[in-house]
């Protein structure tokens, strides 16, 4: 292999090298320093004389005469085997755990390809998380690709790990998996999973990434796309269903804003780059189902929402790719509740195709339509006796702002390790309904109303 | 002159090549060693600068780029209903064919099935002297589109050697003077497609969604769009549209968007039917499928393509109905591609033309009239918009609330109390309410504008009334602004809100919704004429034919005379009772 000792220029994640012939773009590039450690990089840009080179392990220690370039003729590949079960990789996919050399089975492009639009089986097999907020009101079904809006200081990390740990196809015994990308988070964070994966025996059927806050964050570049390779190879060559948790994408978004920067690109909003949407959506695109093929990946990417502002460009660009949002709140956490999820602006867009008779409950979308209505209605109710007192507040009003308290501490609320089947939430959803007057059950149907709501005191 | 030239350059999607003398701009090239699908976009002396329809990982500099001598084109003829394509038209079911689920690079599939024999039966004799446009014959493409086959652009002379049977698009089926004519040919997609002239659109494109149809309607031939923040419910608007409205084919451009949509229509179109033709929707669809991470160039392409297409229907006579989800998926593509020809930015980082592009496909749209003798056809198209934060000063909204004539205004408050469509009815608009007032006078619903007019005046005292409320309680606000208040709820949860999918109000019929908003403003008006009698409000608000009046969008059209009735008497007794009262 040719070493190239021609560095022209290094600049943040970035270098530049003259004179090199033959070399592709996107081909990886190893980097080799004074001392003789090497260091990984990605062909981002070439032309006749130079190529201009990522990497993805910082440029500290690297100089102009001592240290050269070769290249590898390939693209970042990933070797993957189903021996990755239980194992742990860093942020670029090697092994940083002590089990020993991985013999791959192949080596598979970590971009991968777009799945055809054409081969996509629609995702509409509902998943138990055992979490009545997300199984009633944001149902989540295999194959879709459902974040976290979260901001920092509150739970996303707790209520992740509860659903990797809960989250089952009701009658059915499949082979299930779960792959944990870390990006810049902290060692407890990194440590809080690995040890849940451990107690709940979830190790051995997981593959983890982990690339932590003191590592180089352009490593994070690579990390969703290695993890999703593993992923991939999981569902669709071994039949299995699995589970992809992204942790934490906002700060996938500052290391792409940082070569963006590196490179003098034109920044769009907030500095990131105006081609963030079309780089989110190729990681956020990978999971799916595909015709004729058991296994499925399922998303759940985690992302902090700076300033706890939905308008900001990641989670706003998030939000049109993926397929719904499940929204913390720090207001309901305020108030004790766990898990806080505000269930008004979180969406399940898949939910419609994954709910009713045959696959949840004939009851579902109704009793959920009126669990909706109903809490808007309450906590409008309240808002209004702020402004005005609870006097200027009428009967009916007074009900419903009753129901919006039950509703939080009741039905959203519930305890880390409670599972909470979907059969108990929805019954649970009736019984709440109580408080509110007959006739302002518009939503529900009159025959589900006898069929499910228990006679009580109300 | 030299066709084969070397690459000297890569980044991303843009490629730099030299060697290709006499290369024109927007020409199509192949790219590197496997022969990657091109566009030519700049030129500066010998460099040229392609935009690369496929991903370019480990492709090098040094390798061959060939000029083919051709701009990218469509193929247009039989075959194209009931298609999905990728942006540059190749079918993805043949190139699962060839690369199995996932997309992989160089596929070549033609546009066109080329094994596959259509039924062509003639219309035009030997010995007819024809031009561009004029009809040849017919073939049957499904059960709900009988597509004609046209003489090709720049064609005309005497038909010769026409014959009935069973052929491929590539075999000649006549002579038109010296030139051999195939059932399909091909357009350059950056150009419209020629018509003889354009006419001012009449008649709305009926939707079934009833704060569009009655509303804020689109005319056939007519523009529209639908900006709003995610999760506001643009795509579902956009399904309803694509299922439910009265044209008879419908282009949809799946643009930059997810993956799992454009599987739903696959799933869900061939098992609905349509209202019309009582066939599968599928059987009148056209799909155009580059979601958001297939290769950003083609992107670009795939609204021409999805436009070109529906231009071909139109000059067959037919209307067509384009969506495009989402526009700004599609200028992000122009953006990107600006941005790596270092060109200067516009607002925004988008290019300085992005104005004009977007005008420029707008004005694809339109009534026309072409062929001889002359057939009217239309393309409407209607586009969502993405903007970021859903903030509508966004550059892409403010240049297409330029070009179209109705803005349906999607509001995430709305979508948040699940009232869906969640299209704001005091900031939407639509221009086409007076180029369609002829069409309600022949339907006999001569009174539907100045209905309109008033139920939209009702929600907009709604909204200050709603202020005031806020401040001082309603008890406080008279018994005419409270029925006002009373009306406009009535407007809002009966009328607007419509629920996508429930199977009877998912579409209603226009004349339906007539009927619909009469009765409702028939409340209102003999409620208004009570209160200022002195009838209590409180009666007015618990009178019963509400509860039929709100049960009106799952009832029979034939059901509604009969709530009218109930109506009428449940407001006589009233009088009775109020009269009553007021000693």
């Amino acid at each position: 292999m040719k070493e190239y000792r021609s560095i022209r220029s290094i600049q943040g994640p970035l270098i530049r090298v003259d004179g090199v012939t033959g070399v592709g773009y996107s081909e990886v590039a190893n980097i080799r320093l004074e001392d003789g450690s090497r260091r990984m990089g990605k062909v981002l840009d070439i032309s006749r004389d130079s190529a201009l080179i990522q990497l993805f392990e910082g440029t500290e220690g690297i100089n102009i005469n001592g240290s050269g370039v070769s290249f590898l003729g390939e693209t970042l590949h990933f070797g993957v085997s189903p021996e990755i079960l239980g194992r742990v990789f860093n942020g670029v996919g090697k092994i940083i755990d002590d089990g020993g050399e991985i013999i791959p089975d192949k080596k598979l492009d970590i971009d991968g390809f777009p799945i055809n639009p054409y081969a996509r089986d629609y995702p509409e097999e509902f998943i138990e998380t055992g979490v009545s907020a997300i199984d009633a009101m944001t149902t989540l079904v295999r194959g879709q690709k459902l974040p976290i809006f979260s901001a920092s200081g509150l739970p996303h990390n707790e209520l992740a790990a509860q659903i990797a740990r809960q989250a089952r196809v009701v009658g059915k015994d499949e082979k299930f998996a779960v792959v944990f990308a870390a990006m810049g988070i902290t060692f407890e964070e990194a440590r809080f999973f690995q040890k849940d994966f451990a107690r709940t025996g979830a190790l051995e059927r997981s593959v983890l990434f982990i690339n932590l806050a003191d590592d180089p964050a352009i490593e994070r570049i690579a990390t969703p796309r290695v993890a999703l390779t593993a992923a991939e190879y999981l569902a669709f060559e071994k039949d299995m269903h699995v589970l992809v948790i992204l942790t934490d994408m906002t700060n996938y978004c500052d290391a792409l804003r940082e070569i963006s920067a590196a490179r003098k690109e034109i920044p769009g909003r907030r500095g990131y780059p105006g081609y963030m949407y079309t780089d989110l959506a190729s990681i956020f695109e990978r999971a799916g189902r595909i015709k004729g093929k058991k296994g499925s990946i399922t998303q759940i990417p985690i992302l902090t929402m700076p300033e706890d502002d939905k308008t900001h460009p990641i989670p706003d660009l998030t939000g049109y790719i993926t397929e719904g949002q499940v929204i913390i709140s720090r207001v309901l956490n305020k108030k004790g509740i766990y898990p806080p999820i505000d269930v008004l602006p979180s969406l399940s867009r898949l939910k419609e195709k994954g709910i009713g008779e045959g696959k949840t409950r004939e009851d579902h979308g109704n009793v959920t339509a009126q669990l909706f209505a109903s809490y808007a209605r309450g906590k409008e109710a309240k808002e209004l006796a702020l402004i005005l007192g609870e006097a200027s507040l009428t009967e009916d009003d007074v009900k419903f702002a009753a129901f919006a308290d039950e509703f939080e501490q009741r039905f959203v609320a519930q305890s880390v390790n409670e599972s909470r089947d979907l059969a108990a939430t929805l019954d649970l959803g009736w019984e709440l309904l109580k408080k509110i007057p007959r006739k302002e059950l518009k939503r529900v149907k009159e025959e589900q109303i006898k069929k499910y709501m228990k006679a009580g005191t109300d | 002159m030299n066709k084969k030239g070397k690459i000297i350059r890569v980044a991303g999607p843009l490629i730099q090549a030299v060697g290709l003398d006499d290369v024109k701009m927007y020409e199509v090239v192949h790219v590197g060693r496997q022969g990657l699908i091109g566009e030519v976009i700049e030129i500066q002396g010998e460099v040229i600068s392609v935009q690369v329809y496929e991903e370019t990982g480990g492709i090098a500099p040094g390798e061959p780029v060939e000029a083919t001598g051709s701009p990218l084109t469509v193929e247009l003829g039989p075959g194209l209903i009931q298609s999905i394509y990728d942006g540059i038209q190749r079918p993805l079911e043949k190139v699962r064919e060839q690369t199995g689920d996932y997309i992989l690079r160089g596929v070549r599939a033609a546009g066109l099935a080329r094994d596959k024999k259509w039924e062509f039966k003639p219309l035009a004799a030997n010995g007819t002297q024809v031009q561009e446009f004029s009809i040849l014959g017919t073939v049957k493409e499904s059960e709900a589109i009988e597509s004609k086959i046209m003489v090709p652009p720049g064609v005309s002379g005497k038909v010769s050697g026409i014959k009935a049977g069973s052929f491929l698009v590539t075999d000649d089926i006549c002579k038109v003077g010296d030139t051999p004519v195939q059932m399909m040919f091909k357009w350059p997609v950056r150009k419209p497609l020629p018509y003889t002239k354009k006419i001012q659109p009449s008649e709305p494109l009926v939707t079934g969604t009833r704060v569009i149809d009655s509303f804020f309607p689109v005319a056939k031939g007519g523009t529209g769009c639908i900006p709003g923040p995610f999760g506001s419910g643009k795509t579902v608007v956009l399904h309803q549209l694509a299922k439910w409205s009265d044209a008879d084919v419908v282009v949809y451009v799946g643009c930059g968007e997810r993956g799992n949509e454009m599987t739903d229509v696959l799933t869900e179109f061939p098992e609905l039917l349509d209202p019309r033709s009582g066939r599968p929707l599928l059987e009148r669809t056209v799909l155009i499928a580059n979601t958001s991470n297939m290769p950003v160039a083609a992107r670009e392409a795939s609204i021409y393509t999805g436009i070109t297409i529906a231009e071909y229907f139109r000059n067959q006579g037919m209307d067509v109905a384009v969506m495009a989800d989402s526009t700004s998926r599609w200028a992000e593509a122009l953006r990107e591609m600006s941005g790596r020809l270092e060109e200067m930015p516009g607002e925004e980082g988008y290019p300085a033309y992005l104005t004009s592009r977007i005008a420029g496909f707008y004005e694809r749209s339109g009534v026309v009239e072409a062929g001889t003798p002359p057939r009217t056809g239309s393309v409407s198209v209607v586009g969502a918009v993405s903007p970021p934060g859903g903030d509508l000063s966004d550059p892409v909204v403010q240049a297409t609330l330029r070009m179209v004539k109705v803005f349906w205004s999607l509001e995430s408050s709305l979508a948040y109390q699940r009232h869906f469509p969640a299209i704001n009815w005091l900031n939407s608009y639509s221009l086409y309410i007076d180029d369609i007032t002829d069409f309600y006078e022949k339907n006999s619903m001569k009174e539907f504008p100045a209905m309109r007019k008033q139920a939209l005046k009702i929600l907009q005292e709604e909204s200050s009334l709603q202020e005031i409320v806020r401040l001082v309680g309603v008890e406080s606000i008279s018994d005419e602004d409270r029925l006002t208040l009373e009306t406009a709820k009535i407007l809002r949860e009966d009328f607007l809100h419509q629920h996508a999918f429930d199977e009877q109000d998912a579409y209603t019929a226009v004349s339906k919704q007539f009927k619909m908003l009469g009765i409702i403003m028939m409340f209102h008006e003999r409620a208004e004429k009570a209160v200022k009698k002195g009838v209590p409000i409180k009666q007015i608000m618990d009178i019963p034919c509400k509860e039929k009046i709100a049960r009106m969008k799952i009832m029979d059209e034939a059901e509604l005379p009969e709530v009218e009735k109930i109506l009428k008497e449940n407001f006589a007794a009233l009088q009775v009772a109020g009269g009553g009262k007021e000693e």
